[in-house]
């Protein structure tokens, strides 16, 4: 198993964190990782990306130019992104705020509405979880059980009590996420 | 067994540098290794091991104080980024002329001047051909992973010790940045001032009754005893030369073609050579993992089978000078590089190695 992932949005959006809870959870599944985030400028007030590979063997390039998977948080990141997905792969994004959605027939796209989900939840610093969690549905790479366990290792103690929370979101996003 | 973490490169430079029993560090911030300083804050080392962390006032306070700190035996180090280490120049001049023994630590990004923050390898000759004035060395080492970042502190301060040579570990901001799986070494208690007095003759300790002062300078103003100590030290570069390289091959043994790259962009070559390979096209990957002591002898027994070698840098062209040496004329040597901070993909490798076959 190898799966090359972007996760790219606007900075804010718990995009890093995102992909942090999912290397973590690679990790206690004995899962070779690497987590490389765009750190210059588009994390300074633009956009924010982040590289993550989760694989059996070990990981040459941290770098990549295409991704099987591409999990698109805004239209910017639409725009660069689309085209880096592999034939066959998936892009999955949620259709908040994008004015001109993916047009590509050969790779599987679905939608995940987190935005408008996470605000009748009554709580948007779910938001990257609900995406999370449509990822997992689509690509289950690892367990729900392990992104929780690598949640708990990610957040400082004094933030556990949010875990039940966001494992309500992770269900979420399971339950809502859509074939576009 | 060892706990398996996830943490960034620079993250492992910090937690390594305290449990190897560092003595000190001093450094300023700058992207993209402010963590490194970032971690040994909140991990507060003092209250545990008695390590100093230190942000000093400026590169050029901090180089001084890993001089001072070096000078009395200690084990001390300092971490920067290109701007920065270009500053600390004259104190590693200064502590080569000495023969003080320390780590430094550059995670590169793109120059010159101020550049930009994101990835480069543009201080190879910097690093491998004296930033500073006067014949010196520093023994170089280049990570590719995080796990490196970790294990090459430890290996850093060893080298630097056993030959008197500052050590400067190469890395970049993309191994700097970038979070892998890492195995930290175990906890090593600081030395004890009896340790130090026996294992660093040399150090300024203070004077005793029983043995002559100590003076830590790099002036002598004597040119005969300056030309004799400079003997001295040449001939403990031609031992390091003799006994320490170190490099890594992938998929050498049968290659028609040879990649040589070193840190990050080695790892995006080890990908291009597997893709190249399973088009069917044999070539390897060599990785020289001390960039002075250089491994140009394997690559001269390679330069005997390969039809060309081809470097990746993430700059204008610099290693590719010592591959050339290196070959002497045997095989061509070809470079390419992205400069500013870019880092190429795999695919361009590959695309920029296509050319030439």
């Amino acid at each position: 198993m190898k799966e090359e992932i972007i996760i790219a949005g606007f900075g804010g959006q718990g995009v890093l964190s995102m992909g942090k809870i999912l290397a973590y959870a690679g990790l206690i599944s004995e899962k070779e990782v690497t987590w490389m985030p765009a750190y210059g400028p588009e994390q300074r007030g633009g956009t924010a990306n982040v590289t993550v590979i989760l694989s059996d063997s070990k990981i040459s390039s941290p770098v990549l130019n295409t991704f099987d998977t591409a999990i698109i948080l805004n239209q910017q990141s639409l725009q660069k992104f689309e085209s880096k997905v592999r034939p066959g792969g998936v892009l999955l994004y949620d259709p908040h705020g994008i004015s001109s959605p993916p047009t590509r027939t050969d790779i599987a796209i679905y939608t995940i509405h987190a935005m408008d989900t996470a605000t009748e939840m009554n709580n948007t610093k779910a938001f990257n979880m609900i995406v999370l969690g449509a990822f997992l549905k689509i690509k289950p790479i690892v367990d729900i059980q392990a992104v929780l366990t690598g949640l708990k290792k990610s957040l400082p103690e004094r933030h556990h009590h949010l875990i039940p929370m966001n494992e309500k979101a992770l269900q979420k996003g399971f339950d809502v996420v859509q074939k576009a | 067994m060892e706990e398996v973490q996830l943490m960034k490169g620079n993250e492992a430079v910090a937690h390594a540098a305290i449990r190897c029993g560092s003595d000190g560090y001093f450094g300023y911030p700058i992207t993209p290794q402010s963590e490194i300083m970032e971690t040994l804050m909140a991990e507060r080392p003092w209250e545990t091991t008695g390590m100093v962390v230190l942000q000093a006032e400026s590169e050029v306070a901090s180089i001084y104080m890993v001089f001072g700190g070096a000078a009395t035996g200690k084990k001390v180090l300092t971490t920067s980024s290109s701007p920065g280490v270009s500053l600390m120049q004259e104190g590693i001049s200064f502590a080569c002329g000495a023969d003080l023994p320390c780590l430094l630590v550059n995670v590169m990004r793109g120059g010159p001047g101020l550049g930009t923050i994101q990835p480069s390898q543009s201080d190879y000759f910097q690093s491998v051909k004296g930033g500073g004035h006067g014949d010196y060395k520093l023994i170089t080492l280049a990570p590719a992973s995080v796990q490196e970042m970790a294990d090459f502190v430890e290996l850093g301060f060893q080298l630097s010790f056993k030959y008197r040579i500052p050590c400067m570990m190469l890395s970049d901001g993309v191994i700097g940045q970038m979070m892998e799986k890492v195995v930290l070494p175990p906890f090593k208690p600081r030395r004890t001032q009896e340790e130090l007095l026996e294992q660093c003759p040399w150090a300024a300790t203070g004077k005793t009754e029983d043995r002559e002062r100590i003076v830590i300078t790099s002036l002598d103003l004597d040119p005969y005893r300056m030309e004799k100590k400079n003997e001295e030290r040449q001939s403990r570069y031609r031992l390091v030369e003799a006994t320490e390289v170190r490099y890594e091959e992938f998929m050498c043994t049968d290659a028609d073609y040879l990649i040589v790259a070193f840190g990050s962009a080695a790892r995006i070559c080890q990908n291009a050579v597997e893709s190249l390979r399973a088009e069917g096209i044999k070539v390897g990957l060599l990785r020289p993992i001390t960039l002075w002591p250089f491994p140009g002898k394997i690559l001269a027994k390679y330069a005997e089978k390969v039809r060309f070698m081809l470097t990746v840098e993430l700059n204008a062209g610099q290693m590719v000078e010592d591959v050339r040496l290196s070959v002497n004329g045997k095989v061509p040597v070809y470079h390419y590089g992205r400069m500013g901070g870019i880092v190429p993909t795999p695919e361009e490798v590959s695309t920029a190695f296509n050319k030439y076959l």
